[in-house]
């Protein structure tokens, strides 16, 4: 028991958590009132829609692909679930819910199946996608932006929902991440997904479609997206073209700091949810710290970059755990 | 031939030269309206959309005081790059239109358009924001800096009734505009002594990051009053991180911002009151101000009559101002919203 203990111990999830819970240690003398329930909630709330991406960005990432059109993909279905609400504001929450979900999946097959049966690289593929789903928000809104006033009561109020503590949109984020854990873990097609990155030619020979596990990772991410440009748009009372433009990167930045490997069948969801609430906390308290707006990016970009680093030491035991655990 | 279309032909080739002989390329002919190309920074901005609305206003007004027909085109680019903008001035002078108004995305990269087009005489003018001295003939700017900074910090000092801690969250940190508007508001600051300025932060014009640094303000200054928001998608944010933070009738938000897009904010009593300039306004005088300039009248150094909105004075380096932001309130932004 003492010696998995520690085995636990030296895992790239428990340092991470470490590394949290260092920098946690490091504002409170500055500022106290951050380690307060209320605004740890707060946190959470606001690292939420970077988890959810950065889980569906991970799925992406394990099949050894990328996606660089998933802030794409969320401003453009949240623009459409804006328009709906606008337009029909009496439809009610589960019209917007479904069609986000809906929308985003299929934004996502679009590259997934550009990847898989086309065989195009997924970091062309999505780079095209990402101007086209930006280009379509324009199309979609004619460059009008929604604003809060037109958006009916219960769309704003879903993700507001205060259960236990903590909002609703928080808790899509914890329910997501023990829904794709599962998936991971448990299932044969989660534990393909790793065969499928980590060693392609040898998942042909045990029978795996190497490219429908890309176009299944595509296909979930967009779903994600699609959910979170509905819960975005609604959590910032605004939708308009520029809606997280730019935020692909911190999701992968997110999953890299998380240990998931760039070059396939590495990654875990207790390293991306660290890792999200990693780059959350910085963000979070550079505001607070009262660092010069100048040196922000330049901060957290030397913190990041310390993570990956002290991350990284451990890569090459990481890499062999997945071959290990998985069943002969 | 049919003789009725001899004598057509002929009709036409003496229009035709008589045009060439008498007119100089691009003038307008008899019976020709006046075309004034309203150019936008993008399309589908609600700003240049009331900007247009504002030039038909001043076309109609025109043609019924007995002047010129006066047609308006309004047109853009659909992202704000420069070089798309010298596309637009380019398919302009093709058109023969006979005034360009321009509200410039890079003051240098569109002089020498600009100037292309002054050579085959069309009036350029800028509005809004304004093209390098040497590719314009005048420039019409909605308010100057200092005009801003007071407006803001006047609307700061009556959220608050004059005294209280204000912030100010702005768009970049390099942002020209906001810079030189929250430079006007420091130098103002001595007006309102009550008024106590404790940091000035950037939300980058993002909505996710304004939202952060609004709440933050609220975590780090637990008495703030006020938050100056000189940008529309700072003033946005911000209001929602102060509703979400339970903190609205507490603390106000204010600065500048679209009225369509604030108009939920402020029925809901977080921003009290916030200014803009009227675009309308900006369009009916950019029209005024290019039909002088058609009709060979106006120029740098004089005073040009921009009809119901009275004399605009510009001076010897053709600048001219529209004057000071136009404040709204709960009286009148739903009727502001419908229209920008």
């Amino acid at each position: 028991m003492p010696e998995s203990f520690l085995r636990l111990l030296r895992t790239r999830e428990a340092g991470l958590l470490g590394l949290n819970l260092l920098l946690l240690a490091a504002i409170a003398p500055f500022f106290p009132a951050f380690l307060r329930p209320g605004s740890l909630a707060g946190l959470l709330d606001d690292t939420a829609l970077l988890i959810l991406l950065a889980l569906g960005e991970m799925l992406v990432l394990l099949t050894r692909g990328v996606d660089l059109s998933i802030a794409a993909n969320l401003a453009f279905t949240g623009m459409v679930v804006a328009l709906l609400d606008q337009y029909h504001p009496g439809l009610g929450l589960a019209p917007v819910l479904i069609l986000s979900v809906l929308m985003g999946a299929a934004l996502g097959a679009v590259n997934g199946l550009l990847v898989w049966r086309l065989r195009i690289p997924s970091i062309v593929v999505t780079l095209g996608t990402l101007s086209i789903y930006r280009g379509a928000v324009y199309l979609a809104s004619g460059g009008r932006w929604v604003n809060s006033n037109q958006m009916s009561p219960q769309f704003l109020a879903f993700v507001r929902l205060q259960l236990g503590g903590v909002s609703m949109l928080s808790w899509i984020a914890i329910a997501c991440a023990v829904l794709v854990a599962l998936f991971l873990r448990r299932s044969v097609r989660g534990r393909d997904l790793y065969a499928a990155g980590n060693n392609p030619s040898a998942a042909l020979y045990a029978g795996i479609d190497v490219g429908v596990m890309q176009f299944s990772a595509f296909l979930i991410a967009g779903a994600i997206a699609g959910l979170c440009g509905y819960l975005w748009v609604s959590r910032y009372a605004v939708a308009y073209t520029d809606v997280a433009s730019g935020f692909e990167l911190q999701v992968i930045a997110a999953c890299v700091i998380g240990g998931v490997s760039i070059s396939g069948g590495v990654g875990s969801v207790a390293g991306v949810v660290l890792g999200a609430l990693f780059l959350g906390i910085i963000k979070n308290a550079l505001p607070l710290v009262g660092v010069s707006p100048f040196f922000q990016m330049a901060v957290s970009g030397v913190v990041i970059t310390g993570a990956v680093l002290i991350n990284a030491r451990g890569t090459q035991a990481s890499a062999l755990r997945i071959l290990e655990r998985r069943p002969a | 031939m049919n003789r009725r279309d001899l004598l057509a032909g002929l009709t036409a080739i003496g229009g035709l030269a008589t045009g060439s002989l008498l007119l100089p390329a691009g003038a307008r002919g008899a019976g020709r309206p006046v075309r004034i190309a309203i150019v936008a920074k993008s399309l589908g901005n609600g700003f240049f959309n009331a900007v247009h609305l504002g030039g038909d206003q001043a076309a109609a007004a025109i043609a019924s005081a007995g002047g010129n027909r006066i047609e308006v085109i309004f047109t853009g680019p659909t992202n704000t790059a420069a070089e798309n903008q010298i596309d637009v001035i380019n398919a302009l002078i093709a058109q023969h239109v006979d005034a360009i108004a321009i509200s410039a995305n890079d003051p240098d990269a569109l002089v020498p358009s600009c100037k292309r087009a002054m050579q085959r005489g069309i009036k350029v003018m800028a509005y809004d924001s304004s093209v390098a001295k040497e590719g314009r003939i005048l420039y019409l700017a909605d308010a100057t800096d200092q005009q801003a900074g007071d407006a803001c910090l006047d609307l700061a000092a009556d959220a608050c009734s004059g005294h209280g801690k204000v912030a100010i969250l702005s768009a970049t940190a390099t942002s020209t505009n906001q810079n030189s508007w929250i430079a006007a508001m420091k130098a103002d600051l001595p007006k309102h002594p009550g008024l106590d300025l404790v940091t000035v932060v950037y939300g980058d014009d993002l909505s996710d990051k304004s939202y952060r640094e609004a709440t933050a303000l609220l975590q780090k200054y637990p008495d703030l009053a006020v938050i100056i928001a000189p940008s529309t998608v700072a003033i946005t944010a911000a209001a929602k991180a102060v509703d979400d933070a339970g903190k609205t009738g507490k603390v106000f938000v204010t600065g500048l911002g679209l009225p369509s897009e604030c108009a939920g904010a402020v029925e809901k009593g977080t921003i009290k009151s916030f200014a803009i300039w009227n675009p309308v306004d900006i369009g009916y005088a950019v029209v005024e101000i290019a039909n002088t300039l058609v009709a060979g009248k106006g120029g740098p150094g004089s005073s040009i009559t921009a009809g119901k909105l009275g004399p605009i004075a510009f001076d010897a380096d053709g600048n001219g101002t529209l004057g000071k932001p136009t404040t709204y309130d709960k009286s009148d932004i739903a009727a502001a919203a419908k229209l920008f």
